[in-house]
C-alpha cells in the first residue's frame, strides 16, 4: 500500500553547547564579527556537532499504529519535532500525505487565568482546530474530560487531576490523519489513564495513522502493529512490537558490571560535571558485576569528574526495570537518604569523585534492572542524565525461598515484617453438616 | 510447605492486562487511500525563503485567538482592565499640557494643547505598546508553544500588536468626547483615519517581528529596546508640531516614518491639509521595514526551537 508517511535520509545536527548557553549576547556576536578579519586564513576552531538523527528512513502505511522506542537521547523526541515542523531537519526529506496533529505534551498554551470553556478554544486553536470544529465536539470534549460543573471557573483553581483530562481531552478530539504523540499517556490517575489508553484504541481503529514515543514497553505492545527502535540516532530494529521491545530490554550499553570513560573530553556531561565511571559491585565478588545476589547489598558506584572549582554537587540515580518502569529514583540529598553524604551540597574542589548508592539485599525482585547515572549542581538543573548507562541481572538465591517455589510477583521484593495475632473470645458457631462446608470451601 | 496451587496470590497476573485490550488491527476499509501529491514536504529550507502565505491562512483564526486571549488575560489580571487603556495617554497628556504646553509653551498649530497631544499621544502609546508586547512575546509564556507545536511562528508577535487595537479604540472615545468640548467639527478628512491606523499596525508589526525575533538570540534587545523607544517618541510630532523643525533638516526628519503617521492621524481629526509627500515616504519606509522584517523573522525562526 502507498505510504502516508515517507522518510528518506534524515538527519538532525545539534551544535554541542547549544543547550548549555542557549543564547549568545550581542557583544559576543559583535565581538566575534570585529575578530573575523584577523583569522582570515587562520584555521577556525573545529565546532562540535552531534547528530541527534542519522540518516533515518522509513515508511508508515496509513492506519497503521507505530511504536518508537528507544532510551532517552536516542533521538525519538528529535524525530518527532522534526516531523511536526517545530526545528528543521539538517539533511533528509520527509513526505506527509496528510493531515497532521501532534501531541507532543498536553496542555499546550493553556492559560490559568482563562476558564476550561475559554481554554478548549485557545488549545484547540493551537493544536490546529478551527472554530467551528471546536463547537462541533465541544460537548463531547467536556464530557470526556468531566468537568462540566467547572467549565466556567479559570483552570487555575483546577486540581491537577482535572486539568490534565481536560488537556487530554481536547488533544485526544483532533482530527489529523497522522497523530503524533509523545508519552501522553504516562499521565492522570489509573482510571483516566485507562480512559486514555481506550480513546488511543479508538484512534486506531478509526484507520488513523499514529506514531507513538514511549517508554511504557506495555502500551507500545498493547497499541501497536509495529515498533521501530532508535539507538544513538539510527534506527536498529523495525519489525513486530514484541521482537523490537525484547532487544530494546537487552540493550545496554553494558554488560560486564561497568562502563567507563577515560577521556573527559569524551565523557558524557558538561563543562562543570563530567561522569567518569559506573560499576556495578557486591560484597564477596570480585570487582565490577553484572550478576548479583538478591540477598546482599548491592553498590552503585559513580565516578566523575568536577571540572569547576567549588561546584557544589549532587548525585543521584534511577532504577528502571526489564519494561522500564522507574522503580525507584534516588540522590544524596540529606533529607532524601539515610545517612549524611559529607559530600552533598559542598564546594568540591577541581578533581575526581566517587558515590556509592548502596540497595538493600532481599528488597529488588529477581530479573533485569539497569541504572541511569544523575549528576547535577546545586540548585541548577541536572548536568548529567545518562540513561540505563549500566545493567544487571538479580539472582535468587534461595533465602526467601525456603517455603514457596512460585513465580513471585511485583517490581520489588522488599522482606517486610508480619505478625498475626489470636484474637481471643471470637469463636465462630459451629458450622453443622457436610453439604454447607462444602459450599464454603467453594 | 506451600506450592503453587494452593498460594496463587504471588502469582504473576501481569499476562492479563497485555491480552485484554485488543489491538486495533489495520483497517483498510476506514479509510481513503492517501493522496497522491504529499501534503507537507519537510526539508531543510534554503536560508532566504518568503512568507508561508498558506499557512498563514490555515492558521489565521490562531491569530484570532492568541489576540483573543491576550486582551481577556489583561483584564482579568489587572483590577481597573479597560480603563488602562484610557489612564495611560490621558495622564501623560496632563503632564505634557503641564510642563510643555502651559511651563514652556510649545506651539500646537493653532491647536488646544490639551487635544494636540492627546491625538499624537494616541498612536504613540499604541505604538510604543505594541513593540514592547511583541519583542517580548515569543521568550514569555508563548515560548512553550514553540518547543511543543507547530504554527507560523509570526503569529505570535503579530497577535501582541493586535491586541493593542482594543486599547486604541478605546482611548480614542476619549479624543472625540474633546473634540466635541473644543467645538471642533469632523471633516471629511476623518475617512483617511482607518488606512493610517493600518499603516501604523504595518509598522508596529515590522518593528515587532524585528526585535521579537532579536530578542530570543539577542536577550539585549529587552535592555535596548526601552531606550530606544524613548528617543524614538522625542524625534516623533508627538508633543510639539513638526512645524519646530527648521525646513531645512525636514527632508531628515521626514525619513522616521511615524512622521508622516502621526501628522496625518492628527490632521484627519483637525481637518487640517494633509501632507502627502510626508505620508507617502512614510507608507514606503513601513512597508520596507514590514518586507525586511518578514525575511529576517523566517531566517531567525528556524532556530527558535533549539534556542527556546
Amino acid at each position: 500500500m502507498k505510504p502516508i508517511i515517507k522518510i528518506e535520509g534524515l538527519s538532525k545536527r545539534y551544535k554541542i553547547g547549544e543547550h548549555v548557553a542557549p543564547y549568545g549576547s550581542l557583544r559576543e556576536t559583535l565581538s566575534r564579527a570585529a575578530r573575523a578579519p584577523l583569522q582570515w586564513g587562520r584555521k577556525r576552531k573545529a565546532t562540535r556537532f552531534v547528530w541527534a538523527l542519522k540518516d533515518i528512513g522509513f515508511e508508515v502505511p496509513p492506519g497503521q499504529i507505530l511504536g518508537i522506542i528507544g532510551r532517552n537521547g536516542a533521538g525519538k523526541s528529535t524525530l518527532l519535532k522534526v516531523l511536526s515542523r517545530i526545528t528543521e531537519p539538517t539533511a533528509g526529506r520527509i513526505e506527509l500525505y496528510g493531515r497532521t496533529g501532534s501531541l507532543l505534551e498536553v496542555g499546550t498554551g493553556f492559560h490559568h487565568e482563562l476558564s476550561g470553556r475559554e481554554n478548549i478554544y485557545l488549545n484547540g486553536a493551537i493544536l490546529g482546530m478551527g472554530r467551528q470544529e471546536i463547537e462541533r465536539k465541544f460537548d463531547e470534549i467536556v464530557a470526556f474530560a468531566e468537568i462540566e460543573k467547572f467549565l466556567d471557573t479559570p483552570v487555575k483553581h483546577y486540581s491537577s487531576g482535572m486539568y490534565m483530562r481536560l488537556a487530554f481531552a481536547v488533544a485526544a478530539h483532533l482530527e489529523p490523519e497522522i497523530l503524533l504523540v509523545d508519552e501522553v499517556l504516562a499521565v492522570g490517575d489509573a482510571e483516566f489513564q485507562k480512559k486514555c489508553l481506550t480513546k488511543m484504541g479508538d484512534i486506531g481503529h478509526q484507520g488513523k495513522t499514529v506514531l507513538l514515543v514511549s517508554h511504557n514497553m506495555a502500551s507500545v505492545i498493547n497499541l501497536c502493529q509495529r515498533a521501530i527502535r532508535l539507538s544513538n540516532g539510527k534506527v536498529v530494529a523495525d519489525g513486530n512490537p514484541v521482537d523490537v521491545v525484547q532487544g530494546y530490554l537487552t540493550e545496554t550499553r553494558s554488560a560486564d558490571g561497568q562502563i567507563l570513560w577515560n577521556d573527559p573530553a569524551e565523557a558524557p556531561g558538561t563543562e562543570i560535571i563530567r561522569l567518569h565511571s559506573v560499576r556495578i559491585l557486591q560484597e564477596g565478588i570480585d570487582g565490577p558485576t553484572a550478576d548479583v545476589d538478591i540477598s546482599k547489598e548491592v553498590l552503585v558506584e559513580m565516578k566523575y569528574w568536577n571540572l569547576q572549582e567549588n561546584a557544589p554537587l549532587y548525585s543521584g540515580m534511577w532504577l528502571r526495570d526489564q519494561v522500564g518502569t522507574i522503580v525507584l529514583s534516588s540522590a544524596n540529598l540529606h533529607s532524601m537518604s539515610l545517612t549524611d553524604d559529607p559530600w552533598f551540597g559542598r564546594p568540591h574542589p577541581l578533581g575526581m569523585f566517587q558515590s556509592v548508592c548502596r540497595i538493600p539485599g532481599n528488597f529488588l525482585n529477581e530479573g533485569h534492572y539497569s541504572v541511569s547515572a544523575i549528576l547535577g549542581k546545586v540548585p541548577d538543573k541536572t548536568q548529567v542524565l545518562e540513561d540505563q548507562v549500566l545493567s544487571f541481572h538479580v539472582h535468587d538465591t534461595g533465602e526467601m525461598r525456603k517455603h514457596y517455589y512460585g513465580g513471585w510477583v511485583g517490581v520489588v521484593r522488599p522482606r517486610l515484617a508480619w505478625h498475626t495475632e489470636y484474637i481471643e473470645g471470637v469463636v465462630p458457631e459451629a458450622i453443622d453438616g457436610e453439604e454447607k462446608l462444602a459450599s464454603v470451601r467453594g | 510447605m506451600i506450592t503453587n496451587e494452593n498460594m496463587s496470590v504471588l502469582e504473576p497476573v501481569a499476562t492479563e492486562q497485555i491480552t485484554s485490550t485488543t489491538k486495533p488491527e489495520p483497517s483498510p476499509h476506514n479509510h481513503q487511500s492517501p493522496p497522491d501529491e504529499p501534503l507537507v514536504i519537510i526539508e531543510p529550507s534554503r536560508s532566504w525563503v518568503a512568507i508561508n502565505i498558506r499557512d498563514l491562512w490555515v492558521y489565521r483564526e490562531l491569530l484570532y485567538f492568541l489576540t483573543w486571549r491576550d486582551i481577556k488575560v489583561r483584564y482579568k489580571q489587572t483590577v481597573l482592565g479597560a480603563a488602562w487603556a484610557i489612564i495611560q495617554p490621558l495622564f501623560a497628556m496632563i503632564i505634557f499640557t503641564l510642563f510643555f504646553g502651559k511651563l514652556a509653551g510649545i506651539a500646537s498649530d493653532n491647536i488646544p494643547y490639551p487635544i494636540f497631544a492627546y491625538s499624537g499621544l494616541l498612536p504613540w502609546t499604541f505604538l510604543s505598546a505594541a513593540i514592547n508586547n511583541s519583542s517580548n512575546s515569543l521568550i514569555g509564556t508563548d515560548s512553550r508553544l514553540i518547543t511543543k507545536v507547530y504554527f507560523p511562528r509570526m503569529i505570535i508577535p503579530c497577535a501582541a500588536v493586535s491586541a493593542g487595537l482594543i486599547d486604541l479604540a478605546i482611548a480614542s472615545l476619549i479624543l472625540f468626547g474633546m473634540l466635541a468640548y473644543y467645538h471642533i467639527a469632523i471633516t471629511a478628512s476623518l475617512l483617511l483615519l482607518p488606512f493610517i491606523i493600518v499603516l501604523l499596525t504595518l509598522l508596529a508589526i515590522g518593528i515587532g517581528m524585528w526585535t521579537s525575533a532579536l530578542n530570543v538570540k539577542y536577550r539585549d534587545v529587552r535592555y535596548a529596546l526601552p531606550f530606544f523607544i524613548q528617543l524614538w517618541m522625542f524625534s516623533s510630532p508627538i508633543i510639539y508640531p513638526s512645524s519646530l523643525i527648521p525646513q531645512k533638516w525636514r527632508w531628515l526628519y521626514n525619513l522616521n516614518p511615524l512622521v508622516g503617521i502621526v501628522e496625518a492621524f492628527r490632521d484627519s481629526f483637525f481637518g487640517k491639509e494633509i501632507n502627502w509627500s510626508a505620508l507617502a515616504i512614510s507608507t514606503v519606509i513601513t512597508l520596507t521595514i514590514l518586507i525586511s522584517s518578514a525575511y529576517a523573522f523566517r531566517r531567525l525562526e528556524k532556530s527558535f526551537a533549539d534556542i527556546l
